[in-house]
């Protein structure tokens, strides 16, 4: 059985930007400005139908669109729908074919409002699966790399309209390395079509139903907001995660390099963890915890900073000296966890020299 | 602190509240109505002040004002001016334009025809485009012509170089020389529609506030008093009076501000929560260190996203003139008669049941006839009291962020709602002049130093330490104790486009008069 299509409404639009920004593990950047574009498509008639991946014929043509670079560059550029859709046509032109879908790249932060722009803008409808079920900073961080898929075509377009095509790529890591040069001539942001997906590629190599999971996150915080409820603890219940830490951010250190936002905060622990420190490493997502000097959580589990009071995420272009804080972690999805997957997104993909231990491992299942 | 005679004046929706402090203790308060002339209100106020405590007017070394008009003005969307928003951005962020997240009715009221043009800057420091001068121009003399003198400029990453926004404010001038003009990289951080939010609020507030500031000098010369005149901040610190007439926003929060420092002063304590009940609401706030605990996060105004550090404050609708519903004890609010009280509660002879005549027919407060509610029925008025206690417990509660007891403190008009005792609270602190604590945190307010520099091929904690160390200068430069500064912002922005080690930091610090 297939679940059936579903029209995106405006409060769906509101929640999914606040799961979104959850399942964005401080990277993707902020949903908000995404949103309130693809709120105006709403309110002139345009239409977001999403559709399960399931659903599609092994032959479809589906189009992966996302933003690339660092988050930093989104706060002061904010968001262009028509930027992102332009993506679509100009990989149609080179492949003398019209997609049937958009799928999301990445369900965390503002880019999984892209495929929904994309979707709004071109009339196609938006497959519920992206190609992370998180937030990742790189290509070769993504199911389609796990599952040794080509990573070409691809197609880039810049604000000012500056267009490139990149035919072909060795691998995944030197498509990521060729289109994060051009990500930072372009100003550290530009909008991407991935390479296309059939529908029969689709259903065995992307995570399945994460915008349906973002959506159900949004809902459970504004159902915990209206019932006056704790929305971090009703979120840590639903999604089977847990609270990591709470405390006040003593130091944040940033840096911008090749198109990454790259740094480290240090948190002060409050109520039961009074009198202990924690400290978060982040290459535009957040990477590794540390509680002291001990690991507490790396990827690919999910780290996530969110405000002690409201439960909203707070992203790592965005997180400020003296803000109370909680780290929660979230299960990531299992494709992200095995072997195969660990030497894509694990601890030593960023740099770490460390083994991945799932902070749900000792949970019995 | 000092010897100085200083006065705190807080001027409220409902009460202006002014008192005279001297070394630290309060020689004396009083409460009038806030009238719609501010300067009337103020003056009468000042006068009241000085003759019933014996000041002659040049005696008094300081006047420190806290005020609600900004905030107000932006809640009740009236006395704002119509504002034009330049941004200098294209071709980025082209389908978000101005005001495009605010309150449609807001917007009616401030919004005029906004524009876009070409430029700004890139998170790495080249042009996103050629900064468009001839745009500007147009953009000037279509501002001009529309009659909008109210004018904000936002360019994309102006934080990190605020030129291209220098150059339209200069054109600017040149072809509309009455253009009133707020910058955005004055105001604001990284974040373009929050910061450009925040210059448009400014922009249609200066002419509010230039009239106010100059109202409240006029009302100062009136009574003879020739000294320096401050207006409180969000963060609890003052500013120089015409400096808080080009940018009001920076006032926005410094009512609940002003409360949270009057409590902690009145009951020395440092860390606490405060109820502040008024006439229409309690305000629940947590003193840290002395300090009201910020809101994380955006943070509205009015229904507007903006970048501001505000107390973080719990309102529910529950005061001193709240109505209660004669038919069900647990019916109580959140409507209020608001300043209306002495005309319209029972027991000054109206004919609205409040939550006072309830407190009066209980016995908690004298107020007003009581004879007036001698009909109420002894079961009513327990219930009653019993959900206005339930009310305040779950407020307080929902504002403690750590499971050990802590005091309370209980100021406003109202305070007498309060009960004696809460679950999760070791105390309840009632404080002499609990009345006036706006005033009192006015009074007391303290003087800031801030750095926002950049430093070159310095390890980043040495530019940090460099840039607290010349915050704290500046703080001790503008009269502060050097003993009791205190570091309540540090912010530092890598700029990759820089040659060597380039960093922006900014520093702020806060300290007492010396």
């Amino acid at each position: 059985m297939h679940r059936p299509p579903f029209d995106l409404r405006e409060r769906d639009l509101e929640d999914f930007a606040t799961g979104a920004w959850i399942l964005g593990t401080g990277g993707g950047g902020d949903p908000y400005f995404s949103m309130l574009e693809a709120k105006q498509h709403l309110a002139a008639g345009r239409r977001a139908t999403v559709i399960d991946p399931l659903s599609l014929p092994d032959d479809a043509l589906v189009a992966c669109v996302g933003q690339m670079g660092a988050p930093l560059a989104k706060q002061e550029k904010l968001c262009d729908g028509d930027v992102i859709a332009s993506t679509i046509p100009m990989m149609e032109e080179y492949l003398g074919r019209r997609f049937d879908a958009v799928m999301l790249w990445e369900v965390g932060g503002s880019n999984g409002f892209q495929a929904i722009l994309a979707g709004l803008l071109l009339g196609l409808p938006i497959v519920d699966c992206d190609a992370m079920g998180r937030a990742f900073p790189q290509a070769d961080m993504t199911t389609f790399a796990i599952c040794d898929l080509p990573a070409y075509p691809w197609t880039m377009v810049d604000i000012r309209r500056n267009r490139i095509l990149f035919t072909e790529a060795e691998d995944w890591s030197w498509m990521e390395r060729m289109t994060r040069r051009a990500c930072t001539v372009f100003g550290a942001s530009a909008a991407t079509c991935k390479a296309p997906r059939t529908g029969a590629e689709v259903k065995r190599a992307t995570c399945l139903h994460t915008l349906s999971r973002g959506l159900s996150i949004g809902r459970t915080v504004r159902a915990a907001r209206e019932a006056h409820a704790d929305p971090i603890a009703a979120v840590v219940a639903a999604e089977g995660g847990m609270v990591l830490f709470r405390g006040k951010i003593t130091d944040v250190m940033r840096r911008a390099t090749e198109g990454w936002l790259r740094g480290r905060i240090a948190i002060e622990g409050l109520d039961a963890d009074l009198g202990q420190t924690m400290a978060i490493d982040f290459q535009n997502e957040f990477s590794v915890a540390w509680r002291g000097d001990q690991v507490a959580a790396t990827v690919p589990d999910l780290i996530t900073l969110v405000d002690s009071a409201s439960g909203d995420a707070i992203g790592t272009e965005t997180v400020r000296y003296g803000q109370r804080v909680t780290v929660i972690a979230l299960p990531a999805p299992a494709i992200l966890t095995t072997p195969k997957g660990l030497k894509h997104v694990g601890p030593r993909a960023f740099g770490f020299d460390l083994d991945f231990h799932s902070v749900f491992a000792e949970r019995p299942a | 602190m000092t010897d100085i005679l200083r006065i705190g004046i807080d001027v409220g929706g409902t009460n202006t509240d002014a008192v005279l402090i001297q070394g630290g203790s309060v020689r004396h308060a009083v409460k009038t109505a806030t009238t719609a002339d501010v300067m009337g209100g103020i003056l009468a106020t000042l006068r009241r002040l000085l003759d019933e405590s014996g000041t002659a007017g040049d005696a008094v070394g300081a006047v420190m004002i806290g005020t609600t008009h900004f905030t107000n003005a932006v809640v009740q969307r009236r006395g704002l001016a119509r504002t034009a928003g330049i941004r200098i951005s294209l071709p980025a962020a082209r389908t978000l334009p101005a005001f495009v997240d605010w309150p449609a009715d807001l917007r009616a009221v401030v919004a005029a025809p906004s524009h876009a043009v070409r430029g700004g800057y890139e998170v790495d420091g080249q042009p996103i485009a050629p900064f468009d001068a001839d745009a500007v121009r147009a953009a000037a003399r279509a501002i001009r012509a529309d009659g909008t003198t109210a004018v904000a400029i936002t360019g994309a990453f102006s934080p990190l170089n605020p030129d291209q926004e220098q150059r339209a404010a200069a054109i600017l001038a040149e072809e509309w020389p009455d253009a009133q003009v707020t910058l955005s990289h004055e105001l604001g951080r990284i974040g373009l529609l929050a910061r450009e939010n925040v210059s448009l609020l400014n922009a249609a507030l200066v002419p509010m506030a230039r009239r106010t500031v100059a109202a409240f000098a006029d009302a100062l010369a009136a009574v003879g008093i020739a000294a320096p005149l401050f207006i409180t901040q969000n963060d609890g610190t003052v500013v120089q009076s015409d400096e808080a007439a080009a940018y009001p926003v920076r006032s926005f929060a410094s009512g609940p501000t002003n409360s949270l420092r009057g409590a902690a002063f009145l009951s020395g304590l440092d860390r606490a929560l405060v109820v502040d009940v008024g006439g229409t609401t309690s305000d629940v706030g947590s003193l840290v260190n002395g300090f009201p605990r910020e809101a994380n996060n955006v943070v509205e105004v009015g229904g507007v996203r903006t970048l501001f550090r505000m107390p973080d404050l719990l309102s529910i609708g529950l005061g001193g003139g709240t109505l209660c519903n004669p038919a069900d004890p647990n019916d109580i609010g959140p409507v209020s008669v608001g300043f209306r009280l002495t005309e319209r509660a029972r027991v000054f002879g109206g004919p609205d049941l409040t939550t006072s005549d309830v407190a009066v027919a209980a016995g908690l407060v004298e107020l007003g006839d009581r004879s007036r509610v001698a009909d109420l029925d002894p079961a009513y008025v327990r219930a009653a009291i019993a959900r206005i206690h339930a009310m305040i417990a779950d407020a307080v509660d929902r504002m403690k962020s750590d499971a050990a007891d802590i005091p309370l403190i209980a100021v406003g008009g109202g305070a007498f709602l309060v009960p004696d005792s809460l679950p999760g609270v070791s105390e309840v602190v009632r404080v002499p002049h609990q009345g006036v604590a706006n005033a009192l945190g006015a009074a007391i307010a303290q003087v800031s130093g801030e750095v926002d520099q950049i430093f070159r091929d310095l390890p980043r904690e040495a530019a940090m330490a460099r840039a607290r160390e010349l915050a704290e200068a500046r703080a001790v430069r503008a009269g502060a104790d050097r003993e009791s500064l205190k570091l309540v912002e540090m912010e530092d922005i890598p700029l990759a486009y820089l040659p060597g080690n380039s960093l922006r930091v900014r520093a702020r610090v806060v300290g007492d008069v010396a």
